[in-house]
């Protein structure tokens, strides 16, 4: 089954760019991204840009009405995702709680609805 | 005829009473699907009713049970695969229908743990569990929660649809996963067990009796697992004392003024030969420890406080709450230390400050302390914060019993 892991982080927590802590960070995101291609586990992963780049859209009566940022005050944003591949959700949660970010934010694991 | 049908209905009640939990973990075992175990069990009862009233009842009613809900299954896989996906299970489930139902496995061990998977709600946990290992009926269930049936129906419902469609595996966890998840298993089980200590004796159903049955099954399952013997000790060495815990009026009396002819002392003595095994084996764990503190509180001569605080300390290491402090504060007033006990009692007002038994103990020792006024402010907002009211009767006459002289208070 294919799971979408959803990091979600409070933007005062991240590690700063530039300070060991990041560096770390980063360390251990590439091995965990390594193990999982390692794997054949790996679909895709990606960190996201800010939330203050984020453009939220609906369409009302055929138009299209957007929003700077997302519509949510919450003190946690999306800030990245990786989707990969697991036999069952206690692989997927361990391989959730590898991602740096779980250690002050949040992984949402959401198992892929197959169409067709 | 007229008994024919109703031995076979009576039958059948009795399999379904006793046996379900072991049919249901049989069936989803090779069907991998909570609901159509549910349904297919559903329709083998239905047709055993006729069967069983017709040509007699079987040897083995459990066995013919299985059987025939596999059929069924398997019928209804067949249907679902002409529309497409299932293909693959009813393979699957043609294979298994070979295995003679006399070497069917007990699969419950890995019907718990699933019910019990740390990624569904905990209320979920517990319902589950009762649903489908217990073979509780969902009105009994909604009953002891104090919720609708159809409420705890969706409940029931939602848990179902998340094990199939978040992956949840029908499996015992890997080594790696095995103390956490254990931990969830025996937690759900303690839950069971204080939900029946705390319901009225005329409840729909026993849930202590529930509990200790899941706890024997476990233990059954995964012999020489110290938390589990720790668990199943601590439950039995609980409810040899529950019957005596109140007076005639309903009132709650504290162990050392309970009658212990009331105690039952052959499930005392099977409590403590279980926990003996437990603490011989490599390890520490909560269960384990806190059986030892029932056990200590059990001691013919008294509970024994400096073993009771000892414990208390190790404990404190496993799970360093607000409550183990609690509890640790009274061992330590009650081993003489009353000044200090109360000191570190102002240290959890805080995190405390809506807990009844935080006030009721602040109160005792205040009262300890010679500090009457002081008790009397604490007795007050412990009988305003108890849920039970025997806990209020109790609360009420030491309130009662103090003295009126404040001249040594404070």
């Amino acid at each position: 089954m294919q799971y979408m892991a959803l990091i979600y982080t409070d933007p005062q927590r991240k590690p700063v760019p530039g300070t060991p802590a990041f560096d770390e960070a980063m360390k251990r995101y590439f091995a965990f991204t390594a193990m999982l291609k390692e794997k054949g586990a790996f679909i895709a992963g990606d960190p996201l840009k800010e939330v203050e780049t984020a453009t939220s859209i609906r369409v009302k009566d055929g138009r299209v009405e957007t929003m700077d940022g997302p519509f949510a005050e919450t003190k946690e944003h999306l800030g990245g995702y990786y989707l990969f591949d697991a036999p069952d959700i206690d692989t997927a949660i361990r391989y959730g709680a590898m991602i740096p970010a779980a250690g002050h934010g949040t992984i949402e694991i959401r198992p892929v609805m197959s169409i067709g | 005829m007229g008994d024919v049908a109703g031995s076979a209905r009576a039958c059948l009640d009795r399999t379904l009473r006793t046996e379900r939990g072991r049919i249901m973990a049989a069936l989803i075992a090779r069907v991998g699907d909570f609901d159509l175990a549910e349904e297919a069990l559903q329709e083998a009862a239905t047709s055993a009713l006729a069967h069983w009233g017709r040509s007699g009842l079987p040897d083995r009613p459990d066995a013919w049970l299985i059987r025939v809900a596999f059929r069924k299954a398997i019928d209804r896989l067949r249907g679902a695969a002409r529309d497409g996906a299932k293909a693959d299970a009813l393979a699957l489930l043609a294979q298994s229908e070979a295995v003679p139902p006399e070497a069917i496995a007990d699969e419950r061990l890995r019907l718990i743990f699933t019910c019990c998977h740390p990624a569904l709600d905990e209320k979920s946990r517990v319902a589950l569990t009762l649903r489908t290992v217990c073979g509780l009926p969902t009105r009994a269930i909604a009953a002891t929660f104090l919720d609708s049936e159809p409420r705890m129906g969706q409940r029931l419902s939602r848990a179902k649809a998340k094990i199939a469609g978040a992956g949840i595996p029908f499996r015992v966890p890997e080594p790696e996963d095995w103390p956490g998840r254990l931990g969830s298993v025996l937690h759900v089980v303690y839950l069971i067990y204080t939900a029946g200590y705390d319901s009225p004796a005329a409840a729909d159903c026993d849930l202590c009796a529930e509990a200790l049955f899941l706890a024997r099954m476990l233990d059954a399952l995964r012999p020489e697992e110290a938390e589990v013997e720790g668990a199943l000790a601590l439950l039995l060495l609980t409810e040899a004392r529950r019957h005596a815990r109140t007076d005639d009026e309903g009132m709650s009396l504290s162990l050392d003024r309970q009658d212990a002819a009331r105690w039952d002392w052959a499930m005392i003595g099977e409590g403590l030969g279980i926990l003996t095994a437990a603490v011989a084996r490599p390890g520490d764990g909560p269960y384990r420890i806190k059986a030892g503190l029932a056990a200590c509180r059990l001691r013919p001569f008294g509970p024994d406080w400096r073993a009771i605080l000892s414990l208390y300390d190790r404990l404190l290491a496993i799970e360093p709450t607000p409550v183990v402090r609690l509890n640790r504060v009274v061992a330590l007033a009650e081993t003489g230390a009353l000044s200090e006990a109360l000191l570190e009692l102002s240290a959890l007002a805080g995190a405390l400050d809506d807990y009844q038994p935080f006030h009721a103990t602040k109160a005792d020792l205040l009262r300890r302390a010679g500090r009457i006024e002081a008790a009397r402010a604490a007795y007050v907002r412990a009988i305003t914060l108890s849920a039970r009211p025997q806990d209020a009767a109790f609360l009420r006459k030491r309130l009662s019993e103090l003295p009126d002289d404040t001249a040594c208070g404070g």
